[in-house]
């Protein structure tokens, strides 16, 4: 990192973490007229600890299920200042958004407030220590689905959900893509309404991965179909990668520690799942494809 | 000019008046119809404000907790299981010194299932850092909203007031709504010296070590008992512009009293008739009216309270285990006196349970006729 740059050196984070990268690539779409709502979470120690914040731009701290809904404070209150141009940024992990911070979301977007919110996925609590989230994904171990008690249940289809509000726009990103991701922090802040990105943050300890693994992981995990990028933008889907040649999930799962202990069924099970998510986003594209022809 | 409204009413044109910029609430009995009446009050264009109708009591705190960091006037209101909801939050905006202002009709707390009167709600808050007022009259509850932003704004600490769940909430009354440019002339418009900006980046509320947090929570204290400072300014300047008089607590007929009723809420009303009724008799009775808890203003209670042989504390609201909480909390106030008046805890009008003046005139001869008053509260009124 450079200096200039909205996130400053400094930062707490572990070598490799993913949810670093990925707040580096939305500052620099979004730029220096964006406040940022971070809960609790990694990104709570990783600015640094007080008075110390490595972000050059506005940031408030919230209670740990009010990502959503604080930045919706903040938004009417930048209205009220005529602040429009303004961007309101929540940023939450994987925990903060699917389980205990979907409430406050859900209300956000059934609103439709005009705020962007990001969910930062490393799909398990990782800053009390790796317990299983509901976007922990089946075969996986973690400290609460220990070895002979792997997490059983699929990953909540958490992009489903949001676009069951009908919001205006809806992306999934990954730090192995970084062009890619850019690009969609810069198309959502010209967006007006609750736009909702999910960007796929790998973290080298709690996946039992050496840092400098952190970014192949990422690529293996779209490559395999198993984080599919694409965007929604009002209801109307576009793949942004379709993978030349599918990698098989098993080698995603290989390259890292914590399915180490996965089953073949289970394994099965999970390929299953891929597929049939990635024909129906075909599916789902190819009708938009020909709509639009 | 005199209108006949209702408590909630009084609040909603409270919060009209003091031009609050963001409003947000859920609704819950009995505080529904502020809600309604600010939806109205935002729509009309009578308010420039955003009203953001969020989805459960626990956001509305934390939606303002927002809106006020970025710099501009917020409020909400709630009731019961809504303030209790809302607990986690209430913290976050007295700790992040949030000059936002709650309004809570002060409703019982389930099981079972009660919406009547009872101030155990917002006593059971009391450890988050909200400064809270206790209204008599829906009059008082317009004023207090006023008052609730001149002080919190002052001290930056965060405002509840509390009046009784139907007796107020829904009850009219005449209450003189002044004009807004009166307002203006004793409300200033909400300027912080920090907020949310990105022109000026800060970070707000991060993560602070073990060498500054100790601190950090001093000063919170600290500013905390300021407003036992400001408040009587403030109560001046309000009687200055408005010509109605408040104080951290109020005396009714104490002058020559050996023994004193102290209320919190619309208990007070009734007590006062109690004590007409006393007098009436020869008995040397009058009454001290709680408004300010949270602070607690200590000194205040010991010049007024330690004039009098015997206390009678009224509390409606229970901390199970303990008694009421404003008998507790005098008693220990008292502690410090060389001559400790004797403190006659009483626990009534649970969950919306009528308290009449005979119920007060029967607690007050209680009091008379027994010196010692024991360390159990009387359970006024309960059936066996």
């Amino acid at each position: 990192m450079s200096r200039g740059e909205l996130l400053q050196p400094g930062i707490l984070s572990c070598q490799g973490c993913g949810a670093a990268l990925a707040m580096k690539l939305a500052m620099m779409g979004l730029g220096k007229r964006t406040i940022v709502v971070i809960p609790a979470c990694c990104w709570t120690i990783i600015l640094g600890v007080y008075p110390y914040s490595a972000l050059q731009v506005p940031v408030i701290h919230v209670p740990f299920e009010t990502a959503a809904v604080v930045a919706s404070g903040v938004r009417a209150a930048l209205d009220m200042r005529g602040e429009k141009d303004v961007e309101v940024m929540a940023w939450a992990g994987d925990g903060g958004t699917f389980d205990i911070g979907l409430q406050a979301l859900s209300g956000a977007a059934e609103r439709n407030d005009d705020i962007l919110y990001v969910c930062y996925d490393n799909e398990a609590y990782m800053n009390t220590g790796i317990q299983r989230s509901s976007a922990t994904p089946i075969g996986a171990w973690t400290t609460t689905t220990p070895a002979g008690s792997l997490k059983k249940e699929p990953k909540k289809d958490l992009e489903k959900i949001m676009m069951g509000h009908s919001i205006p726009y809806l992306a999934t990103l990954s730090v192995a893509y970084p062009d890619d991701a850019v690009k969609k922090f810069r198309r959502a802040r010209t967006i007006r309404g609750t736009k909702f990105l999910h960007i796929l943050s790998p973290c080298p300890p709690g996946w039992r991965i050496d840092p400098s693994q952190s970014i192949r992981t990422a690529r293996l995990a779209t490559l395999s179909n198993v984080f599919p990028l694409y965007e929604v933008v009002d209801g109307k889907l576009e793949l942004s990668l379709i993978p030349e040649k599918t990698v098989p999930v098993k080698e995603y799962l290989e390259c890292q520690g914590r399915f180490k202990g996965i089953t073949p069924e289970m394994e099965d099970l999970l390929q299953r799942n891929v597929d049939r998510k990635w024909e129906e986003l075909l599916a789902e594209a190819e009708k938009e494809r020909q709509a639009l022809s | 000019m005199k209108r006949v409204i209702k408590g909630n009413h009084a609040v909603s044109q409270g919060v009209r008046l003091s031009r609050v910029k963001v409003i947000s609430a859920y609704p819950i009995t009995p505080q529904t119809t502020i809600v309604e009446e600010l939806s109205e009050i935002c729509a009309s264009g009578s308010l420039d404000a955003k009203f953001i109708k969020v989805e459960s009591e626990h956001s509305a705190m934390a939606a303002v907790v927002g809106a006020s960091t970025a710099g501009v006037r917020s409020f909400t209101a709630t009731s019961s299981q809504g303030l209790l909801l809302m607990h986690e939050v209430l913290h976050w905006a007295a700790g992040a010194r949030l000059p936002i202002v709650l309004a809570n009709v002060n409703r019982a707390v389930a099981p079972g299932w009660n919406i009547w009167a009872d101030q155990t709600d917002s006593l059971s808050q009391r450890d988050t850092g909200w400064v809270q007022i206790y209204c008599e009259s829906n009059q008082e509850v317009l004023d207090s909203v006023i008052m609730a932003y001149r002080l919190a704004e002052e001290v930056r600490v965060p405002v509840m007031l509390t009046y009784d769940a139907f007796f107020l909430s829904h009850t009219s009354e005449i209450v003189d709504v002044p004009e807004i440019e009166e307002v203006d002339s004793f409300l200033p418009p909400y300027e912080p010296e920090l907020k949310l900006d990105v022109e000026a980046p800060l970070a707000f509320g991060g993560l602070m070590s073990p060498d500054l947090y100790y601190e950090g929570r001093y000063t919170q204290h600290r500013d905390t008992m300021r407003v036992l400072e400001v408040y009587p300014r403030v109560c001046m300047e309000f009687q200055r512009v408005f010509g109605r008089k408040y104080d951290i607590v109020e005396e009714y007929r104490t002058g020559d009293a050996e023994l004193v009723v102290v209320t919190a809420g619309t208990i007070t009303s009734v007590s006062r008739i109690a004590v007409d009724a006393m007098r009436a008799k020869g008995k040397p009775v009058g009454l001290v009216k709680l408004r300010i808890f949270r602070p607690v203003p200590a000194e205040v209670w010991r010049s007024v309270l330690g004039r009098f042989p015997k206390v009678v504390v009224i509390d409606r609201n229970l901390t199970a285990g303990l008694g009421g909480v404003f008998a507790s909390e005098i008693r220990s106030v008292l502690y410090s006196l060389e001559e400790r008046p004797k403190v006659y805890p009483v626990v009534a009008g649970l969950g919306g349970r009528d308290v009449t003046p005979r119920d007060l005139e029967g607690i007050i001869e209680a009091a008379l006729g027994r010196e010692d008053p024991g360390s159990e509260p009387l359970f006024w009124g309960l059936k066996e």
